[in-house]
């Protein structure tokens, strides 16, 4: 542990979670741990086809059971829903058309779950089954039936997007050498521990909704819409969470259903997904085909790059657009890229949907820019840490693609993982290598997911006789914002962070925080959270000066005590002499997206940087892989509680070697060729390597005491270090997530016979890109005395 | 279409308490401890015994309560995450967890409490590879199992320095193999 708490008396501590003692004891309530009195099972009737028409759904069978309460189906919830206000494509219940397996399409509530199980298989649906679209290619073809959806195209093309920052043609004419690589990300799921489980009641006129979501706004939003209610009838709280990574990041249909029910009953409703309807709900990682050119000098400094992705995006919308963006956005805020193309395309295919996971849409680019540049370092024989590090990005400058990079680590990670693993001194050996990448990703995204101009996250104070409670609508998915909260505003207010109740994610009692998505909690909560600590302290301080008859800026606070008095009687003079003691603060990122069409995707209050090392074995004869260790590095800005920082780490390494070794969501005609826990290999105690974590502290100008994201960025440098030091053991490249044993030894094969010694795909497919939008890059200094100004 | 479902009056002790329901034969401890007993500190990720939240201890040993049927634990010592406390006392297990942040969202977190209760219980100082095995069967997608591992480490450490009360709670805390 490395972080500082220089001057601070709660920040920077190693302190418990406010809900530590509750989960080891079993008494924090998950969900599906909620069963309010009377309460009735839902059940889910999904579809079988991976695309079909629907001719009729018969539920009278199902209605006539016993212990049955309520059936419904799409007429009865008809309205179109979507995470983007762009792509508003899916329905609670389809009663039209199915575009993947496990699309809903009937609900039962009954008064056990295996009622309600049986009532879905008493359901008969008549189908026409159309031809499933399956793969990009297929997805970029003439549909055999019909398109999946009726908006995007041509053919199954849901979005292009195409952008030019900067002179690329000339800055690849100036280049001493050019090289084009192609790379695969194959799709994962996040699978979260806890299931999805979502309870409703309808008592007085107004739906209550507890969930296992990361967003209870963008819920609250979504019921509104599809119940056709006015907000202020709907109140959705975040039960305690088992874990997201992105997956619950959408609203979901199960939450609708179980409100609609809920009010047609009258008894509360209750729905957990089965472990097989999680892997169908997915919104997980895209597959991502992607071509990259690049241009160097001698030097190995970049002049151009142009970057081409292709997402396997399912049969939904979701985040899709958003993530489109991403796959080309973040390249820039690493390496120090003059000129820049990128074209991206996402298809609809016959699956479930792809969205957000840890990382969103950026790991994929990661991987592939990480490893090229390897190549291309070994092309011009520089070591490809050097090319690296001669193209860092430095602090407080734009890229190409307008996006401002404030406080910037990357140097200093590179240097503590470089020093601690001994890279360059590492053994040269066959089958032993070690592998480096780095990575960057966003404090929270600068532009909201519905365009408004109110605050991203909102903080309420309350004191009441010595009582401090912090209310945000922040929702805890496990990473620590409630500690985030807590640290903050002890800190300001001079006692402990124990000392401070939190009430959070409850739309009724918390104003607004957008949620617990793009790393953006501890930045923008964290901020809202010190503007109402002061203002509270500012009541506090005043209060306790006028009784000791001395100047505000003589108040000493700290230790919880205000000037002469302890907290407590403070509070009692301030409630005095105010009356009711509440204060409120609230954060807006700068308005820092530059201007053009499609800017609003990558733009960042401020980035975390990471860098790594992976230290493997790589059996030449199986493939087998085996980690001895991994070297992490992560600036953070500032650490506000250092262990939990470490936690995220270490977690986001963890999840980067499943993506990078084993974690595949694979399907064939349709089914999920693995839809259980122990199919899709993830990784084990056994598993894991140990982890050596380097808390890199740069103090971010904007963010809470210099606070930045720590929950996504380390999860990215991880896939492309593995595969750079299975090249370092083995001399064969994979450009594939994952890297598996087969595909380790075929590529050793095909160096055998004197191929290219690489396993990875071999083309990539004529996509319709449209022309691209010329943008003037920005100039490139940031004005340091008004770092946000565009 | 009414069901014939088979009931039978199952004797349950579980966390050292005894009690007597009625319940259809097929269902599982874990459904059993979650609805009948309102002990929903075991959580459950599959309910096919691939994951290991749901484990519990029987007879002091950890077993996943989603593949075990009440008929079968009649006589039998059942510990849940309910039954890891001594009253407000934690565990040393638990207090580790606490202190070196082993629970992120927590949802895992019994299951592997239980486990490595087991573990200390018949190898008081596990090396970091015998924890690995011990809980190879529990998996915990926020961790990494870093902090897992020093948890379980540190915990250890103090069970075998501490003086003896604080070892008589961790004895007598779990209600497992040597609850009388």
């Amino acid at each position: 542990m490395n972080a500082s708490t220089n001057g601070f008396s709660v920040i920077g501590k190693p302190l418990p979670k406010p809900d530590a003692v509750s989960k080891v004891t079993g008494r924090a309530i998950y969900a599906d741990d909620m069963l309010p009195p009377r309460t009735l099972h839902c059940r889910i009737l999904r579809s079988p086809h991976p695309h079909a028409r629907i001719v009729s759904i018969d539920t009278s069978a199902a209605r006539r059971m016993p212990g049955v309460r309520a059936v419904i189906t799409g007429a009865d919830l008809p309205i179109k829903f979507g995470i983007l206000p762009v792509t508003q494509d899916e329905r609670a219940l389809e009663h039209e058309k199915v575009r993947y397996v496990g699309d809903p399409i009937a609900a039962v509530a009954a008064v056990d779950e295996e009622i309600a199980a049986a009532a879905c298989d008493a359901i008969s649906v008549e189908y026409v089954v159309l031809e499933p679209v399956m793969s990009i290619d297929e997805a970029l073809a003439e549909p055999k039936d019909e398109r999946i959806q009726d908006y995007g195209g041509p053919n199954n093309i849901h979005k292009l997007v195409a952008l030019e920052f900067g002179d690329v043609d000339g800055g690849f004419a100036r280049a001493d050498h050019v090289r084009e690589d192609l790379f695969f990300f194959q799709g994962n799921t996040h699978l979260p521990m806890e299931q999805h489980s979502a309870v409703a009641t309808f008592v007085d006129g107004r739906v209550t909704l507890w969930s296992s979501t990361q967003v209870v706004h963008y819920v609250h939003r979504a019921l509104a819409k599809v119940l056709e209610l006015p907000m202020n009838r709907i109140r959705v709280i975040g039960a305690t969470h088992g874990g997201g990574f992105g997956g619950k990041t959408d609203p979901f249909a199960h939450e609708i259903i179980v409100c609609k029910l809920a009010m047609l009953t009258g008894r509360p409703v209750k729905c957990t997904l089965t472990r097989e309807e999680v892997f169908y709900a997915h919104r997980g990682r895209h597959p991502v085909l992607m071509w990259v050119r690049t241009g160097v000098t001698k030097e190995g400094l970049i002049t151009a790059m142009h970057f081409r992705t292709a997402l396997d995006g399912g049969a939904y919308g979701s985040y899709g657009v958003a993530s489109t963006f991403y796959t080309g956005a973040l390249q820039t805020v690493t390496y120090d890229i003059p000129a820049y193309r990128f074209e991206g395309c996402r298809v609809f295919t016959n699956k479930p949907p792809c969205g957000p996971k840890r990382g969103h849409g950026t790991p994929q680019p990661r991987f592939a820019m990480e490893l090229h540049l390897e190549k291309i370092a070994h092309d011009i024989g520089i070591d490809p840490v050097d090319l690296k590090q001669r193209n860092f990005v430095k602090p407080m400058t734009r890229t190409v693609n307008w996006l401002r990079v404030t406080s910037c680590g990357l140097d200093e990670c590179t240097e503590r993982v470089m020093n601690a693993s001994k890279y360059r001194q590492r053994e040269k050996r066959r089958g032993h290598g070690m592998g480096f990448a780095i990575s960057s990703y966003m404090s929270g995204a600068g532009t909201a997911i519905y365009w408004n101009d109110m605050p991203h996250s909102e903080v309420q104070i309350k004191v009441d006789r010595g009582g401090v409670t912090a209310y945000c609508g922040a929702m805890d998915i496990g990473q620590g914002s409630d500690s985030v909260l807590a640290a903050i505003v002890a800190e300001e207010l001079g006692i402990q962070a124990a000392d401070v109740r939190l009430v959070t994610a409850d739309t009724d009692t918390t104003p607004i925080d957008l949620g617990s998505y793009s790393s953006r909690v501890t930045f923008m909560a964290g901020n809202a959270a010190i503007q109402a600590a002061r203002k509270m302290r500012g009541m506090l301080v005043e209060a306790a000066a006028a009784k000791m008859g001395s100047a505000a800026d003589a108040v000493a606070v700290g230790a919880g005590r205000i000037g002469e008095f302890s907290f407590e009687e403070a509070s009692i003079l301030a409630e005095a002499r105010f009356g009711t003691l509440t204060s409120a603060g609230s954060y807006t990122p700068p308005k820092i997206a530059g201007p053009y069409k499609g800017s609003g995707v990558g733009p960042s209050p401020a980035y975390s940087f990471s860098a790594c090392v992976v230290d493997l074995d790589a059996d030449p004869r199986t493939g087998l892989i085996r980690l001895n260790k991994v070297w992490i590095a992560h600036d953070v800005g500032r650490a506000i509680n250092p262990l939990l920082v470490e936690g995220q780490v270490e977690g986001g390494v963890y999840m980067g070697l499943g993506e990078a070794l084993m974690e595949e969501q694979a399907f064939r005609k349709g089914l999920h060729k693995w839809p259980s826990m122990l199919e899709y290999k993830s990784p084990t105690f056994l598993d894991m390597p140990e982890v050596e974590t380097f808390i890199v502290e740069t103090v971010d100008p904007e963010g809470p005491y210099g606070a930045k994201e720590a929950g996504q960025g380390p999860l990215l440098p991880v896939p492309p270090a593995v595969s750079a030091a299975v090249f370092d053991a083995l001399g064969v490249w994979v450009d594939e997530v994952p890297v598996t044993p087969e595909k380790i030894v075929e590529a050793l094969r095909r160096k055998e016979k004197g191929e290219p010694a690489r396993f990875g795909p071999s083309r990539f497919p004529a996509i319709p890109y449209p022309a691209c939008i010329k943008v003037e890059p920005p100039p490139k200094e940031l004005d340091r005395a008004a770092p946000a100004s565009i | 279409m009414a069901r014939e479902v088979d009931r039978q009056v199952v004797a349950l002790e579980v966390n050292g308490e005894r009690a007597e329901l009625l319940l259809p034969v097929h269902k599982t401890l874990l459904e059993v401890l979650r609805e009948d007993m309102q002990l929903t500190g075991t959580k459950h990720g599959c309910e096919l015994g691939e994951c290991g939240t749901c484990t519990v201890l029987v007879d002091g040993k950890p077993e996943l309560s989603c593949l075990l049927l009440p008929v079968q634990l009649e006589g039998r010592s059942i510990t849940t995450i309910e039954g890891m406390a001594s009253g407000s006392q934690l565990h040393p297990l638990q207090q580790a967890f606490v202190e070196l942040g082993a629970a992120q969202c927590g949802y895992c977190t019994p299951g592997i409490l239980l486990a490595a209760k087991s573990l200390l219980e018949s190898d008081g100082h596990p090396t970091r590879d015998a924890i690995r095995e011990a809980l190879a069967g529990n998996l915990c997608r926020c961790t990494g199992y870093s902090k897992i591992l020093d948890a379980i480490e540190l915990a250890a450490d103090r069970i075998k320095s501490s003086s003896p009360p604080a070892g008589e709670v961790a004895r007598s805390a779990g209600g497992g193999a040597t609850s009388a």
